[in-house]
């Protein structure tokens, strides 16, 4: 796989100004399965290709949350049911929930964060024998920032905190790490899946790793620049790794030594 | 079983805990109760024990800005423990909610009494000081804003 | 002898050039152009830079009369191999929209060109293994690259005259050649005369070897050949210091030494751009007028390029001292994480055309200081 395969719009829904979600179904060849937290690059016609990770998974069905802050997202965000984009993938490594067996869960999205950890939500619901407590813990600017709210709803134990509200929000305020109060796990035996901006990253992973959580169960979902997918054009490079490989989806343990020196 | 990990009693000694404990009183607020009001005198805190409780400013023309929720385990009111002992937020319930309420007076009279007692309770109040001084800090960054 | 080993003359040189062309190959060798010796396509052994060395220093870089008319007594010149196996620019695929708005994507399939390359240096033989892996190695493949590799015959040549900013012995890349050639090749000029060792690494190297007049290989061209690329590794103009540089890199990453070379560095990606290795690119995308065709263009990049780690605020790397501490760390330390060896080979040439002279193996000999390594440990 190395140039875009074709796939329709076949569904678009508008999550907040500026944030909508589309769904992708293949015109003929489909690509291999994504997993949760692996990551497609899908192509706007004639303007480029970022990444974006899958925030569904269902057979062939590719479905992307995408936020219009640059030239090929603002494309992407503004293609309508049965427009044609390319897609290359799946790439990366992804949260690899089944290993959690029998541990307590901490889902913490921050922002768009939600995105690539909705998979990880809906896994953890479909199995609940199989896990611990599940919490979902949310953070986002702004009550109408919030992504999938509908759905969010109707899941049992998900706490969500905005950093400014509006008059009708009845909801808490503050940052998401301040949620990890009020969520019910057991740190020894709790796996973590954490994916926002990195200062709210590392100010989550720290904190659980402070309080016992084992740092290799700690998994964190990373950006940097990534151009190419395949490991050949060394954007994406964080030191040693090489994020759309050994990446988005690494643990604490070798995370945290690399996001503390400054712009490695 | 609720780990509180940061809960303002979990941080004492079993010892200072119990000792402070013996000044509580169990309260209990109805959904949208004024706790305190800015400015008000701080002869009070909570440490609340179920609900939400939401601390905010005054601006004329809005309603209350609310600038941080806190809930269960969460030490409400600090401002009784440094002079001028007046409120400088004012805290609404958001839902019903139950606290252990502590007379700050004979708190100050304890801490002033007991060196040992006092220091430790002063320095969980810091503790909490301290992480909601990040936590403002973390949100200042305004990180899901649009990109600049 | 059993090895096979020949003896070829200037007139078999000229062979070899005629019996490779004749095989439809496009023969690229070092040649004499613009004051510098550079990589270019080659018609005939007359056009290989007979008589000419070159005299190297950090920023320096002259040609220079040689008396004894050696083809290859000159070290690593401006380009490497990689820009005709990784080209500076290139198109990956273009897309067609149709009436309908389907879209159409077509792979780029513009047959490879069948390269021999003579004159491949053991370092950049080297390096040409270490762009393979990188491009070819791990899960997803360059099958542009490929198609160029695959096809490539490489006629490699010992060093016999490293210059002032060789360091092939400390990266363990040269002088003596390595594995991954076709043909091997080393100039021994004496009282004997002008004459090229050779032998050959492949079924194809084997059999463009016996078209070419030869004579079996003697012991004195043996011997002579054998001291002569002896004699280079003793006379390295450069070293590393004698330590792990993975590890170097690892710890020094705060080091104070990143600030003193930013000082210096003016992130112009020279280096980056003769590194044989250096493979690292960007994509852009452009559409014809229609609106309707649009390509996807690849070229080379530098990381020392403010907009390369780019994020939707800013760039991760938006010093100086974090881009040279970038290149140099990658180059010697996180390669090995990445794709299982060094990044470096030691030719020199980000030395050479580093237009203030930064010398990565004094870079890294100071950090190694600053470490609390021995001083001067591994200098010449």
């Amino acid at each position: 796989m190395t140039v875009p395969v074709p796939y329709r719009v076949t569904e678009r829904e508008a999550e907040t100004a500026d944030t909508a979600t589309i769904v992708l179904e293949p015109v003929q060849v489909a690509l291999q399965p994504f997993a949760p937290g692996q990551f497609a690059m899908v192509y706007a016609f004639g303007v480029g290709d970022i990444p974006l990770s899958v925030c569904a998974i269902d057979g062939h069905r590719l479905t992307h949350t995408v936020r219009a802050v640059g030239a090929v997202s603002g494309a992407l965000h503004a293609l309508r049911p049965g427009k044609t984009v390319g897609v290359r993938g799946p790439f990366g490594t992804g949260w690899e929930l089944p290993a959690a067996a029998g541990l307590d869960l901490l889902v913490v999205a921050g922002g768009i964060g939600l995105a690539p950890l909705r998979p990880v939500v809906r896994q953890a619901l479909a199995a609940p024998e199989r896990y611990g407590r599940l919490n979902v813990l949310i953070g986002a600017r702004e009550p109408r920032d919030l992504l999938y709210t509908e759905e969010v709803r109707g899941w049992p134990a998900a706490l969500t905190t905005v950093d400014r509200p509006d008059s009708q929000w009845q909801g808490e305020v503050g940052v998401v790490t301040t949620l990890l109060d009020r969520a019910t796990f057991d740190p020894p035996s709790t796996a973590a899946f954490i994916c926002g901006p990195e200062p709210m990253i590392r100010a989550t992973a720290g904190e659980l790793a402070h309080h016992g959580v084992d740092p290799e169960r700690i998994r964190v979902s990373l950006e940097r620049n990534m151009h190419c997918a395949t490991g050949h054009c060394g954007h994406c490079q964080l030191g040693p790794l090489l994020l759309c490989r050994d990446g988005p989806v690494v643990s604490w343990t070798r995370a945290r030594p690399l996001l503390m020196v400054r712009e490695l | 079983m609720t780990v509180v990990r940061h809960g303002f009693l979990g941080a004492l000694s079993p010892a200072h805990r119990e000792q402070l404990v013996g000044f509580a009183k169990e309260v209990s607020f109805p959904g949208g109760i004024r706790i305190f009001e800015e400015d008000g005198v701080a002869d009070r805190f909570w440490i609340i024990r179920s609900g939400l409780v939401a601390l905010d400013v005054h601006v004329p023309g809005r309603r209350s800005a609310v600038v941080e929720t806190l809930g269960e385990g969460e030490l409400l009111g600090w401002s009784w423990l440094f002079e001028p002992y007046r409120w400088h937020l004012g805290a609404q319930t958001r839902v019903a909610a139950q606290a252990y309420e502590f007379d700050a007076e004979r708190v100050r009279a304890a801490r002033a009494e007991d060196p040992a007692f006092g220091l430790a309770v002063t320095h969980c109040v810091a503790q909490v000081i301290a992480r909601r001084l990040k936590a403002t800090r973390t949100r200042l960054l305004d990180l899901y804003g649009p990109p600049a | 002898m059993a090895d096979g080993a020949v003896v070829i003359d200037k007139a078999g040189l000229d062979a070899l050039i005629a019996v490779l062309t004749g095989r439809g190959r496009t023969v690229v060798g070092p040649t004499v152009r613009d004051g510098a010796i550079v990589l270019a396509k080659i018609s005939g052994g007359d056009e290989l830079p007979y008589g000419w060395g070159v005299e190297l220093e950090a920023g320096t870089y002259r040609l220079r009369a040689r008396e004894d008319g050696a083809a290859f007594a000159h070290s690593a010149g401006p380009q490497s191999w990689k820009t005709f196996l990784h080209p500076p620019r290139e198109r990956q695929w273009s897309a067609d929209r149709g009436a309908d708005g389907e879209l159409t994507v077509t792979e780029d399939r513009t047959p490879p060109p069948s390269y021999a390359f003579l004159g491949v240096r053991p370092c950049d033989l080297r390096a040409i293994a270490i762009q393979d892996r990188v491009l070819t190695g791990g899960r997803h493949v360059d099958p542009a690259y490929r198609g160029r590799r695959e096809r490539a015959f490489l006629v490699a040549v010992e060093c016999t005259e490293p210059g002032a900013t060789c360091f092939c012995v400390s990266m363990g890349t040269g002088p003596a050649v390595g594995p991954g050639y076709d043909l091997a090749l080393t100039e021994v000029l004496d009282a004997e005369g002008h004459r090229f060792l050779v032998r050959s690494g492949s079924a194809e190297g084997e059999s463009v070897l016996a078209e070419l007049p030869r004579r079996p290989a003697d012991e004195t061209t043996r011997t002579a050949a054998r001291e002569r690329v002896a004699e280079a590794a003793e006379r390295m103009g450069r070293s590393m210091p004698l330590v792990d540089l993975q590890v170097l890199m690892r710890e020094t990453l705060t080091a104070e030494r990143w600030d003193d070379v930013a000082a210096r560095c003016l992130t112009c990606g020279n280096c980056t751009m003769v590194c044989p290795t250096c493979f690292c690119t960007s994509v852009e995308d452009v559409t014809d007028l229609s609106g309707d065709h649009a390509e996807r263009w690849r070229h080379w990049e530098s990381c020392f390029d403010r907009d390369f780690s780019h994020l939707q605020a800013g760039p991760v790397r938006d010093s100086s001292h974090s881009r040279y501490r970038q290149w140099a760390t990658h180059k010697l330390g996180t390669w090995f994480d990445q794709f299982g060896s060094s990044g470096c080979v030691g030719c020199g040439r980000c030395i050479v055309w580093c237009p203030v002279g930064i010398d990565i193996t004094e870079e890294a000999h100071a950090l190694n200081r600053e470490r609390g390594g021995a001083d001067g440990e591994g200098t010449p």
